[in-house]
């Protein structure tokens, strides 16, 4: 079925090169989603405490710029994303190919996206709780780390999981371009070297990886929810 | 104490304005249970939540201790706010902490060391006498549970007053009236001020020394519980007071008398007093009565019979009586 050069090119790639495909996926993958939460939860919290009857109002015009810069990045898409920003990559970590230099335009891509899904989950927090807190002298501060993160919890988790397998998938397009990981070896190898045999392993243990993620993320977040009954 | 001075505040929307609240004058004592009253929409959630200014009226001041709240830098109402705790209608209790954390969440709040505050809210929940759901999440616990984990929550600040907003309408009668205990012994052994909303009479009627009745967001009267309830002067009053028009189905063709308790000691004995000693017989048109400690106070519309010496005599009877008046009246209410 298979051309024999297929499996002996498979042969060599997991003799050799698996496991640091393997690797290079999985850092694209979780060190963009870290950066994006660490840009994003701010953001998305800002979102909802900031609004005009917010329990920490700011002004008018900040909300606004926030909103639209998040707008744009979202709007464009992540392999134009991803070239505009290369100058950036270049700048950052010296290169503009390669796992790391992806970091920079994924986790650009992530964090709005990221900030979105945070605000949601903000917003999903019981108003009632948040006056409770109120009426018995919490500061904003305090309401926004001991109410509305904790209270959050589950769906934040939740939504790390999603954000997870987004940057993943932009992950893998990324080795159109240069970037490292399962997609590399899907494209490089598999597509531009007329190998399917490569193509398909690689596409399988993709979704492989996104299965466990998604797993991984459910459980964790049921395990924290407790308003499930147990 | 707690003065309120000419509040008033409107809400706007786009095609309409709503008066919420409209000149409300208010005095709350230091160690009473003080009732607020009135039907749905007529602005008792907004007076609550002004008095600690979670809503901030449009004009007007609120006295804490003769410190004006809306005068105060943010830090200042935030500790005036934990000596004001509130209890709610829907709990508001923190979903993903057990009982004894949500109970920790005001001393983490006023940076009280973990173990102190652990140990404090433990005491707590036994004052609640729910000592054994102190590592119950919320989910796991009953209203009437959940209610007591927010009262105890609501302590912890040692406040001197408790604002409950219907802190006992989403609950069954049964539990409403262990809530209801609950506050009164709180308020008796810790001296809280307690400041109830609701719109039951059976709450005010129970653990209420003052009541004042709101209807369209104005104080409508203001006074002793077993006075306004008895002889309420307002309109808005008498409608929440006396029985509504609605429930009499029968229209008996003779002449009525109303009977106002004020304080006589029971209705039943009246009617079947004139009925064994006097053979005179009276139809029980309507009534709401209900007692107040030992006493009996509310309405009740009898109807005479028809002989007219017969008629006379029960009116000389019942006139007679202390504790109650008795009228003639031509309608019910
Ligand atoms: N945030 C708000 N925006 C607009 N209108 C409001 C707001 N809060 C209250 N109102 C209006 O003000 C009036 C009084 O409301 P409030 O909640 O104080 O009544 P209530 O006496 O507590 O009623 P209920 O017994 O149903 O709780 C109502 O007409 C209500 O629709
Ligand atoms: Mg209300």
């Amino acid at each position: 079925m298979f051309d024999p050069k297929d499996l002996e090119l498979l042969k060599n790639i997991v003799q050799h090169d698996l496991l640091r495909f393997i690797w290079e996926t999985l850092v694209m993958t979780f060190l963009p989603t870290v950066i994006a939460f660490l840009i994003g939860l701010p953001l998305g919290i800002l979102l909802v405490v900031g609004e005009e009857d917010g329990i920490l109002p700011l002004p008018k015009a900040v909300m606004k710029v926030i909103h639209v810069i998040i707008n744009l990045l979202r709007s464009l898409p992540f392999l134009i994303l991803l070239l505009v920003v290369m100058p950036l990559s270049r700048a950052i970590v010296g290169t503009s190919v390669g796992t790391a230099a992806m970091i920079v335009p994924l986790s650009i891509a992530a964090f709005p996206f990221v900030a979105r899904l945070v605000e949601t989950s903000i917003r999903e927090v019981d108003h009632g709780v948040v006056e409770a807190a109120l009426s018995m002298g919490a500061s904003p501060a305090q309401i926004i780390r001991k109410v509305l993160i904790p209270e959050a919890k589950p769906a934040l988790i939740a939504n790390f999981m999603v954000s997870m397998i987004t940057i993943f998938g932009y992950g893998a397009m990324s080795g159109a371009v240069g970037g490292g990981g399962l997609g590399n070896m899907a494209i490089q190898y598999g597509y531009n070297r007329h190998r399917p045999l490569v193509m398909y392993a690689a596409a399988v243990l993709l979704i492989l990886l996104v299965q466990i993620f998604q797993s991984i993320g459910n459980t964790v977040a049921k395990k924290s929810d407790r308003r499930l009954r147990s | 104490m707690i003065e309120l001075r000419h509040l008033s505040k409107t809400f706007r929307s786009a095609d309409a304005e709503i008066r919420a609240l409209d000149d409300i004058c208010l005095q709350i004592l230091d160690g009473e249970i003080f009732g607020i009253i009135g039907l749905s929409g007529a602005g008792k959630s907004t007076l609550v939540r002004c008095i600690n200014l979670l809503e901030r009226p449009d004009s007007g001041q609120v006295l804490l201790d003769g410190r004006d709240l809306a005068a105060m830098s943010a830090g200042e109402l935030r500790s005036a706010r934990k000596s004001m705790s509130m209890i709610f209608q829907g709990f508001h209790l923190l979903m993903q902490r057990t009982a004894l954390e949500n109970v920790c969440f005001p001393l983490e709040l006023a940076g009280v060391k973990k173990d102190a505050a652990r140990r404090r809210a433990k005491e707590l929940l036994e004052l609640v006498e729910l000592p054994d759901k102190a590592g119950a999440y919320p989910v796991q616990l009953s209203g009437g549970q959940k209610q007591r984990v927010a009262i105890a929550r609501a302590l912890a600040s040692d406040p001197k007053v408790l604002l409950c907003d219907e802190a006992t309408s989403a609950l069954d009668p049964k539990t409403t009236r262990a809530i209801l205990e609950l506050l009164k012994k709180l308020n008796r052994e810790l001296g809280v001020t307690v400041v109830i909303i609701t719109h039951e009479m059976r709450v005010v009627e129970q653990i209420c020394s003052r009541v004042a009745i709101l209807d369209q967001g104005r104080v409508q009267e203001t006074g002793p519980v077993s006075e306004v309830f008895s002889n309420p002067q307002s309109a808005a009053g008498r409608r929440l007071v006396l029985p509504e028009g609605e429930k009499i189905h029968i229209l008996p063709a003779n002449r009525l008398v109303r009977l106002v308790f004020n304080g006589a000691s029971a209705s039943e004995p009246i009617i079947s007093t004139l009925a064994i000693e006097q053979g005179i017989k009276l139809n029980i048109i309507s009534a709401d009565t209900r007692s107040i400690g030992e006493k009996t106070f509310g309405n009740m519309v009898l109807g005479l019979p028809e002989d007219e010496t017969e008629a006379a005599r029960a009116l000389l009877y019942l006139r007679d009586l202390n504790g109650l008046t008795a009228e003639e009246v031509t309608e019910y209410v």
